[in-house]
């Protein structure tokens, strides 16, 4: 177990760079989840971290050692991939055993290893056989174990569970979850699912053309996005996001809609600003103050997201209620006062 | 996982048009042009088997597309043990084993060579890597006629013209192109996952390279194999150029010996000595099939 | 990807210092022999090395001489013969053999098997082999004859006018099985719904050949046309096989005038300035090939 600590990293391809002088800090037996769009530098910066790209600037720390220079197998790290890379021509034995070899481990000791990590990972009966003759599960829990094995300070995932069908991905996230209270190893974990963020952090860290936007507890991100960003990448449906501007203490949007801010509002008389209200925290209410036409009915089951046009824009409501409304038919909404978030519409900067 | 790079779409289902009936007026036209093609590609095969099995007086009497009447395998012994090339008279063997002893090793080593190449250009790129690796393939159509000297110089330094070494290094050279091609686009193909998991598991260059990648490229290596086999068991031009007489290969015994001025001419041991010349690149096309097509497929930039 | 090796900030040399080291074959094959040795002949084509290479600059005194030389000459014709009939034969049997080979026919591996056997055999064999069948005394000539038709004559191995075609015959016979290889993938690699569209809209079979398939593999042929035409240039050991190069100098080709004059006429700069002709010969074909194929495209990898 270690800290890792990311101190102003660049990293640049020639005269391109794709990150931007990062800073990040993870506590000792965390679990930190990297999360952002396709091409947000995620992926590089855990490369970084894992030794198998260079830095272009800046310093990577595992412990208090700086391993910018040190060689993949030295940083004392297991990595798990997204197509699992198992050695197609080695057994699951032979897969989780490989590492431990190249160190030149004692026999009884990669024995024992092994042992501990198969039955951890319910992986017994499989010893034997190659990769190709596995489930995709399986294949995840054999590419966890041949990380496990090595007791490693860090682990790393890089989008684990992409490969998966919706169900075994559920499933494996437990997994993963329960391996880490298990263990208590520092992890790092990329992905772009937000829910896979949501439901295994620590702490997310949302990045975003190498940049890092916010990083914090879930619930932290979820309910005080620091930025328009932020606010729309996580949660689903999306934030609902209506422009306008600020007068008289009121939002007022552009198509005219007016709605009261909450007291103790920080945003300037006349500032041009984005409201942003969470589809849970926007109802139907038939004494609500505002009023709009029903465009999509989405029923999930447990809920159902309404959709509607406001100032021409969608707007989404999500109500456990079974409220029966139909397309077309007039509505009035409510929002929760204290839950809307104001963002300066030019910097996209949250306002509190 | 390990699918080769190339794909042989020649080997999958045919997809002209579905035939009305079995033998319609146009199926027999198709069959017929193949059957008469079929007949140009094997009649020499045919006849060079029938003449190798007869006697002399009879290939001057008959007519050499007929069966032979009296099987005789004389031609084969005598072409195997007693041919002569200039005062030499110990037969197609000598060659024969010297192209074994020629072939084994420069299959060996170019392969090696190249996969170690291709290893480092998909997985360990460096400044200048992709240059070497163009001129490689530019390297590939330049006629040998070209390097032919130069070669000579660079062995002579080396001391190595005229040796066993010094054609192993040859066909290593020659054959580096479009070996390195195959294995480059093999291990490109791979997950580049599996290099880098290697890599943290703790595997250097060549731990990646014997524990991860050679196992893997087994189908590719077979492949590579074939190509070099026959490539190198049919070279004719390196062997005259870079060998001495003694190390002549069979291919050179074989042309020394059928068109040899002196004596009188006997054309059913010259038949046998190049069936016998033929007898493994010809092997190692029957059993290796599927994969032939796909080596040369992929070997065909050789020319 | 660029992997970081121990001192990845160091000195770059040592970056990844056993990728290096390993590739050294690969560096040295393309840097001395390949770029090295090509400049070489070039260079030394220029003077008028005899036994030894010698950097005596005579200017273009070997190229004059050697297109005075009717050995070369004959050598330049013949192959442009050759070759203008190897690269139509070779292109038109591969196609139509991959054609009638598309047609849902059964024994394909069979006939597949049987076309493509000769181009495992070396052009040695394929010579002398060719020599024999063609061999007007006992083969194909003699058999003729003795069916009747007494004056008919073939034989083009010993008539200086028609020995180009003898070898073409051998080479065509050893070559094509592996066009017909390629141009059957190009085939099976077109849609087949091309088909099934042509066939709604009521084209001739034939015409849908001519029309959208061959278009469509274009690529195909270039690469089949680029194939051929190396291996065009390089033809050596057929002809020393099948004809010796004879009758008389009737059958010279150029990579034979090479290697005659470089080890046996001890006329250095004569084959280092046919060597470096052929080199031309093939960058004309090759290089207008090379831009189409990478131009614009970017290169896998």
């Amino acid at each position: 177990m270690a800290t890792v600590t990311v101190r102003d990293v660049v990293k640049k391809y020639g005269e391109l760079k794709v990150i931007h002088g990062i800073n990040l800090s993870i506590a000792e037996g965390s679990f930190v989840v990297l999360l952002g769009p396709s091409g947000c530098g995620k992926s590089t910066l855990l490369r970084m971290i894992a030794g198998l790209e260079p830095i272009s600037e800046g310093d990577v720390l595992i412990g208090d050692r700086v391993v910018n220079d040190v060689h993949p197998k030295d940083r004392n790290i297991a990595m798990v991939f997204q197509n699992y890379a198992l050695y197609a021509h080695m057994t699951v034995r032979e897969n989780m055993s490989f590492a431990l070899d190249l160190r030149k481990a004692p026999k009884d000791e990669i024995e024992r290893k092994i042992a501990w990590a198969a039955s951890i990972l319910n992986l017994e009966p499989y010893l034997d056989r190659y990769p190709k003759q596995l489930s995709g599960g399986q294949r995840q829990r054999v590419a966890m174990g041949r990380a496990i094995v090595r007791n490693p300070e860090v682990f790393l995932f890089d989008e684990p569970l992409s490969n998966l069908d919706a169900k075994l991905r559920v499933q494996m996230r437990t997994e993963i979850k329960e391996l880490h209270q298990r263990l208590k190893t520092t992890t790092i974990y990329v992905t772009h699912d937000q829910i896979e963020a949501m439901t295994m952090a620590d702490k997310i860290v949302i990045m975003r053309n190498g940049y890092i936007e916010q990083a914090g507890s879930p619930l932290e991100v979820y309910d005080n996005p620091d930025n328009l960003f932020v606010a729309e990448f996580i949660g689903s449906p999306s934030m609902n996001l209506i422009e306008g501007r600020v007068e008289g203490g009121r939002f007022v949007s552009k198509g005219g809609t007016a709605i009261a801010l909450p007291a103790g509002c920080k945003a300037g008389e006349g500032q041009a600003v984005v409201l942003g209200i969470r589809p849970e925290h926007t109802h139907p209410d038939p004494a609500g103050a505002l009023e709009a036409r029903v465009g999509v009915v989405e029923p999930t089951g447990p809920e159902t997201h309404i959709y509607f046009e406001l100032d021409g824009r969608d707007i989404c409501a999500v109500t456990r209620e079974r409220t029966g409304v139909k397309p077309g038919d007039p509505i009035r909404l409510r929002l929760d006062a204290d839950r809307i978030h104001l963002f300066d519409q030019a910097s996209g900067k949250a306002i509190r | 996982m390990a699918e080769a790079a190339i794909h042989t779409s020649a080997l999958q289902g045919p997809q002209g048009r579905r035939p009305k009936s079995l033998l319609s007026p146009r199926r027999i036209v198709i069959y017929g042009l193949l059957l008469v093609a079929a007949f140009y590609y094997i009649l020499p095969l045919y006849v060079m088997i029938v003449t190798s099995l007869k006697g002399m007086p009879e290939i001057r009497l008959g007519n050499i597309f007929s069966p032979p009447v009296e099987v005789t395998f004389e031609p084969w012994v005598k072409a195997w043990s007693q041919a002569c090339t200039g005062l030499n008279c110990d037969g197609l063997s000598r060659g024969f084993w010297n192209t074994v002893i020629i072939t084994v090793p420069s299959v060996l080593v170019s392969i090696a060579v190249a996969s170690v190449n291709g290893y480092a250009l998909s997985n360990w790129r460096f400044r200048g890597s992709d240059l070497f690796f163009t001129i490689l393939i530019i390297g590939a159509f330049i006629p040998y006629q070209v390097m032919l000297y130069p070669m000579v110089i660079i062995l002579r330094t080396m001391g190595l013209y005229g040796s066993l070494s010094g054609l192993i290094v040859v066909h290593t050279v020659f054959g580096m192109p479009i070996l390195t091609l195959l294995f480059r686009n093999y291990f490109t193909a791979l997950p580049a996952e599996l290099f880098k998991a290697a890599r943290v598991d703790g595997a250097g260059f060549w731990g990646i390279y014997f524990h991860i990648m050679l196992p893997m490229a087994v189908p590719i290596m077979v492949v590579a194999m074939i190509l070099q086999v026959t490539g190198i068991w049919n070279d004719f031009l390196f062997g005259v150029v870079f060998t001495k007489p003694d190390y002549y290969p069979m291919t050179v015994q074989l042309n020394n010996i059928v068109n040899s001025v002196q004596g009188v001419k006997e054309y059913n041991v010259n038949m046998a000595a190049t069936i016998l010349t033929g007898a493994v690149p010809l092997a190692v096309y029957f059993l290796s099939g599927r994969y032939f097509v796909r080596g040369i497929a992929a070997g065909a930039v050789k020319g | 990807m660029n992997e970081p090796g121990p001192g990845a900030r160091g000195n770059p040399f040592f970056r990844n210092a056993a990728a290096k080291i390993a590739s050294l074959p690969m560096i040295l094959t393309a840097l001395v022999v390949f770029v090295g040795g090509t400049a070489w002949t070039v260079v030394y084509s220029f003077t008028n090395s005899k036994l030894l290479p010698k950097l005596n600059f005579v200017g273009l005194d070997q190229y004059r001489r050697l297109w005075s030389t009717e050995r070369w000459v004959v050598s330049v014709e013949n192959l442009l013969v050759y070759g203008v009939f190897m690269l139509v034969f070779s292109l038109l049997m591969g196609f139509v053999l991959a054609a009638l080979m598309d047609q849902k026919i059964r024994f394909e591996n069979t006939f597949r098997t049987i076309f493509l056997y000769p181009f495992a055999l070396s052009f040695i064999v394929t010579g002398l082999v060719w020599q024999w069948i063609l061999n007007p005394e006992f083969g194909v000539q003699h058999v003729v004859r003795s069916l009747g038709f007494e004056n008919f004559t073939f034989d083009p191995l010993y008539n200086q006018d028609i020995v180009i075609y003898g070898i073409l015959i051998a080479a065509l016979w050893q070559g094509t099985g592996l066009i017909m290889c390629i141009m059957l993938a190009g085939l099976r690699g077109i849609d087949e719904d091309i088909w099934k569209a042509a066939r709604v809209d009521g084209i001739p079979a034939w015409k849908t050949y001519v029309f959208i398939i061959i278009p469509m593999m274009r690529p195909v042929f270039i690469t089949s046309l680029v194939l051929i035409g190396a291996a065009i240039v390089k033809v050596y050991d057929l002809v020393v096989a099948q004809t010796g190069g004879g009758p008389g100098i009737a059958s010279e080709v150029p990579a034979k005038y090479v290697y005659q004059n470089m080890f046996y006429a001890q006329n250095l700069g004569q084959g280092f300035a046919a060597s470096t002709m052929m080199l031309i010969s093939v960058a004309v074909l090759v290089v207008p090939w090379a831009y189409l194929e990478f131009s614009g495209r970017q290169r896998h990898g």
